[in-house]
């Protein structure tokens, strides 16, 4: 990984994503969705559903998951897990928010089979 | 501050629900103790029936183990009846001396067991059928003697007599009555249900009268007495156990003689070393009595389910509601639900009476009866009857509701029937299919439309969207050990898209966990997110003023912090039609499709799809299409079976674009994407066609200017032909008008889709002011009435074609009113929400937070 890629990179601030939604941001890579939650959590997910690749950021946010707008597969924000029975699983960003500005790295977490590596 | 104490007697089925209810919604505001007679944490009572049939084991049974009392703080006193209530000092006394003081009293202190007033009947060996003491007794007694008299032949008779039967005994059972279960059966389907027994080997003597129990001559065999009344598992039975009326039957010491025989009026006698009376329950009351609570059959309990003395409430057999004690416990949990809302200091829920249906749990007999099938004055019984097949189908209807069913052989429709009977459905407008069941089989894909769920193969494919095999519903519901539908949707994807296979999931729901048939939910949930039921929402956010989202979540007691893209969708709906001008919608609770005013596609773009006023177009606007289409790279451009043009394939981020293009040409939003009014499909009409009547096509247009924009339960479409050719489909849309000669005919509750519906025509009206207020009048009906994702067809299948007249044709000033309520919410509801996206609102929605590279 390059060190850019390594850095804290400043995507926005917490206000300009919907509480109980989501904001994309577009990269090489294919699109990263940052998810702010009911309670100001906020989160971010390669916006690909394990399941058929649909985009995940256009959701609906309730507690700590999103409900796929394709086929309606449930995936945790925290983790990226397809909640049971449905298995599969959507790489994490690290993403943190401090004085109101939210940070992302671009290398996603490790953990998550197949979840990084394959392009959009 | 010190917490308000609450004490429980009766630590029993519809007592411990009702802790559960309260713990969830007020897990802190009381102090409890509860004070029970059994010495035995709360079990499921209903389930001593397998247990006495060797299907379960007692442990199995437990519903509240000891260290969930420990876990939830309560203080927990058993074997030991509560013997006093004082009122003054509000507090409780129990046999053995302990107190508990109470800010709130809960009585549930069920029932006992009637015990026949006839001489012998205090004799060891004659057991009631009602607690764990029973069933001991029942099974060691099985396990020394051969001969078993079950005196009742009602449910709790045959299910005692299949267990003693199961367990080696010779089992006769003595019923009064000229034939079995006489309150829930009618005579033919009891003979059916007696044949069926008598094959497994049960004896029955009908209308026989018990007079005696005699003892038996000789002292019994087998182990001593005084041995034979200890219990089988060890669990001690203490003495002062049963409040029951009569004599304990356990009381035998030393050398008192067993029961030997039963003798009747007429003289004849039957051999017994065990008699079980199963004759009746009588709720038990002597406790509120000696407290000087009112009681008439029952501690007598209002709506709320509070007793005479408003401190104290009371809940299950031994309540009396509108001079009913009930004996199943359906109705006892939606009583609990009740009071648990009112011990809460909530107080908004109410009690309005149940109506209840029975199975009996005799593994591989099927009877399933709801309701008074019993007929009387001015009710007429329809029946099926294939004694050969072994079915037997009764239905009472009287005053085109469905007030009794009799099922015998095959109960696959029982729910069904009970949604009508409870719903208080009129079955006027399908009475003549109605012994044929719901038409949820035979949804295209599923097969033949005759072959019932039980008799088709494992490989048949129930659910058409996911692929989903009837053997892999039946599996899971086994091997996961699922009990509701949303589980199974969970875990199968069975019925979880567009759901016409519900019928068949649920069916299979009932045949494979059968069983407890209490588990089936009186009234659906609108989500695992919550108890209430859609109708009970609405209610709740119109009269208790519920203008937020939160606000209505929070006083229904959601149990998740923010819903779930099922709810909050409903809700964020019911919350819009109820206060049109003045909810302020929320975004992040509508689907992907209506935040962004366009159709998701499967890789992720979008499809637009402008509205064309009753089909109509010219050529300004064709070019507009052509231009937006060319400009964006549109890769596809179709058009729709709804009579306008759809531009497939826009990506997101243009949309807004897009949208400024074709608002410059004219266009508004065509609302294809929403749980909305869609199109008016007209056909050409009087203008050129000639065979037309009237100007179909003009009508069409003024429909949809009136129409468009307002937010509905389900997709809304209208069409307007110009003669009965009805080019335009008119009588398979929601609402569609056919134009005569004599005027218009105006047709409801149509739908094309899954399963086809060809509409009910509501009236015939002269003038084309008629159809505009007719149509407003029926569209707001059902904005305000179906529930959310109900199309119109369904939903008048549900309220009935008459309800909808009455409402619609005999009330005019009714009619006038919701005409008037739907016009002035669609003030505020036709605003272009493209051309309002186009001008910059809701940007965040259309625009990366952030483009690199
Ligand atoms: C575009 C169109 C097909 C076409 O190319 O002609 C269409 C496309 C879709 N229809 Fe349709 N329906 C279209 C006319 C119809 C018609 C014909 C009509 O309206 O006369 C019907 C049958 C009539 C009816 O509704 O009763 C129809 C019955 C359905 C149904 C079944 C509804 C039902 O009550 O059973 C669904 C599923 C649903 O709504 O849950 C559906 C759902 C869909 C969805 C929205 C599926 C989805 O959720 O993604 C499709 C969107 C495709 C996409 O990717 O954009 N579509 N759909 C038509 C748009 C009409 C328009 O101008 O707005
Ligand atoms: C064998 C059997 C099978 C059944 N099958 C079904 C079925 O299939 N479906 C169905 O819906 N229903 C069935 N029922 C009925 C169902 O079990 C009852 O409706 C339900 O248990 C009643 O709940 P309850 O809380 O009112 O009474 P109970 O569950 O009887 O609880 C009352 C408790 O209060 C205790 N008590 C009484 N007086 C006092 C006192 N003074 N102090 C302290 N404690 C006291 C009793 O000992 C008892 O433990 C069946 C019942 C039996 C016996
Ligand atoms: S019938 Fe309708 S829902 Fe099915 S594929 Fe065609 S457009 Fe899609
Ligand atoms: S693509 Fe997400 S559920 Fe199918």
């Amino acid at each position: 990984m390059n060190a850019m890629n390594d850095a804290w990179l400043q995507v926005g601030r917490l206000e300009d994503i919907p509480r109980q939604g989501a904001r994309v941001i577009a990269t090489a890579e294919g699109a990263i969705a940052v998810f702010r939650t009911v309670d100001d959590e906020v989160f971010a997910l390669r916006d690909r559903c394990p399941h058929k690749g649909g985009p995940l950021s256009q959701g609906i946010v309730h507690g700590k998951r999103v409900a796929c707008p394709l086929h309606d597969w449930k995936i945790a924000l925290d983790t990226g897990l397809a909640a049971a029975p449905d298995a599969g699983c959507a790489a994490r960003y690290p993403v943190r928010v401090e004085d109101g500005v939210v940070r992302l790295r671009l290398v996603p977490d490790e953990g998550c089979p197949g979840g990084h590596g394959e392009s959009p | 501050m010190d917490k308000m104490k609450l004490v429980l007697v009766g630590n029993g089925m519809a007592g411990m629900r009702t802790l559960e209810e309260l713990l969830r919604i007020a897990p802190e505001l009381y102090e409890i103790t509860v004070i029970g007679a059994e010495p035995h944490p709360n079990y499921n009572r209903i389930l001593l029936s397998p247990v006495l049939a060797g299907e379960q084991t007692l442990d199995e049974i437990v519903l509240n183990p000891l260290q969930w009392y420990a876990e939830h703080g309560i203080r927990l006193v058993t074997g030991s009846p509560v013997v006093r209530i004082d009122r003054a000092r509000r507090c409780v006394e129990t046999a053995d001396g302990a107190r508990a003081d109470y800010d709130r009293l809960l009585l549930a202190t069920g029932s006992d067991p009637f015990i026949l007033p006839v001489p012998g009947a205090e004799l060891p060996g004659v057991v009631g059928f009602r607690d764990i003491a029973d069933v001991e007794a029942m099974i060691d007694a099985s396990d020394r003697y051969r001969h078993a008299v079950v005196i009742g032949g009602g449910l709790l008779g045959l299910e005692a007599a299949n267990g003693l039967k199961l367990r080696g005994m010779e089992v006769t059972v003595v019923h009064l009555a000229p034939w079995l279960m006489e309150r829930q059966l009618d005579e033919p389907a009891a003979r059916l249900l007696q044949q069926n027994l008598e094959a497994k080997g049960l004896r029955f003597l009908l209308q026989r009268q018990t007079a005696a129990l005699l003892p038996s001559p000789s002292p019994a065999g087998g182990g001593g007495v005084g041995e034979r009344v200890s219990v089988a598992s060890g669990i001690p039975s203490p003495p002062a156990l049963h409040a029951r009326e009569g004599p304990l039957p356990l009381a035998g010491e030393g050398s008192e003689p067993r029961v030997g025989a039963v003798r009747f009026t007429d003289g004849s006698e039957v051999p017994a070393d065990l008699v079980v009376m199963a004759v009746g329950i009588r709720p038990n009351v002597a406790l509120a009595e000696s407290a000087g609570l009112h009681c008439n059959r029952g501690v007598v309990v209002n709506d709320t389910l509070q007793t005479y003395d408003p401190r104290i409430y009371a809940v299950g057999e031994c309540a009396s509601h509108r001079g009913v004690a009930y004996g199943l416990v359906a109705p006892l949990f939606e009583q609990a639900r009740v009071a648990a809302n009112h011990l809460a200091l909530q107080g908004f829920k109410r009690y309005a009476g149940s109506v209840t249906s029975t199975k009996l749990k005799v593994t591989g007999i099927d009877l399933y009866s709801a309701g008074d099938f019993t007929g009387g004055e001015g009710s007429e019984a329809i029946v099926y009857s294939d004694p050969i097949a072994g079915v037997y189908k009764k239905l009472v209807v009287k005053d085109d509701r469905l007030v009794g069913a009799c099922l015998y052989g095959d109960t696959l429709e029982g729910t069904w029937y009970f949604e009508l009977l409870r719903d208080g459905t009129s079955i006027r407008d399908f009475r003549d299919k109605l012994l044929f069941g719901r038409h949820h089989l035979g949804d295209s894909g599923h097969g033949d439309e005759k072959a019932r769920l039980a008799a088709l193969p494992d490989a048949t494919e129930i659910c058409g969207c996911n692929g989903v095999k009837k053997g892999d519903i039946v599996r899971a519901i086994r091997e996961q050990r699922l009990f509701t539908l949303d589980e199974v949707r969970a875990h199968t994807k069975a019925s979880a898209s567009c759901g016409s296979c519900t019928g068949l999931v649920e069916g299979l729901l009932a045949m494979t966990a059968g069983g407890d048939y209490s588990e089936a939910p009186s009234k659906k949930p609108v989500c695992a997110c919550t108890e209430h039921s859609h109708d009970e929402v609405r209610r709740a956010i119109r009269e208790q003023g519920l203008k937020a989202l939160p606000d209505a979540m929070r006083f229904l007691e959601w149990k998740t912090p923010d819903g779930c893209n099922k709810c909050r969708p409903a809700l964020n709906y019911y919350l819009l039609c109820a206060w049109p001008n003045e909810y302020q919608d929320d975004a992040q609770s509508r689907y992907i499709n209506e935040r962004a005013h366009g159709n998701i596609q499967k890789d992720g773009s979008f499809s637009v799809v402008p509205r064309m006023w009753g089909g109509l177009t010219n050529p300004k606007e064709l070019r507009a299409i052509a231009d937006v289409a060319e400009k964006f790279g549109v890769p596809e451009v179709k058009v729709t079976g709804g009579q306008r043009i759809d531009l497939f394939g826009v990506k997101k981020e243009d949309l807004p674009a897009v949208w400024r293009d074709l608002s410059e040409a004219g266009f508004v939003s065509g609302h294809a994407y929403g749980k909305a009014l869609r199109t008016v499909k007209t056909c050409v009409g009087a203008r050129w066609c000639r065979f037309g009547t009237r100007d179909s096509t003009g009508l069409g247009v003024k429909l949809e200017r009136m129409t468009w924009g307002s937010w509905m339960p389900h997709k809304y479409k209208l069409a307007v032909s110009g003669c009965p050719r009805n080019c335009a489909e008119a009588t398979i849309k929601d609402f569609g008008v056919v134009c005569v000669d004599s005027g218009y005919e105006l047709h409801v509750g149509g739908n094309g889709g899954i399963k086809v519906r060809v509409t009910d025509l509501l009236a015939k009206v002269d003038t084309e002011e008629e159809v505009l207020e007719y149509c407003a009048a029926f569209t707001q009906l059902y904005r305000e009435e179906a529930r959310y994702l109900e199309r119109s067809a369904p939903w008048i299948e549900r309220v009935g074609l008459s309800y909808v007249k009455a409402r619609i044709l005999a009330d005019a000033e009714g009619r006038r009113a919701l005409a008037e309520r739907f016009r002035a919410s669609q003030q505020t509801a036709q605003v272009d929400p493209w051309k309002a996206r186009a001008d910059g609102a809701e940007t965040h929605e259309f625009t990366p937070m952030l483009t690199l590279a």
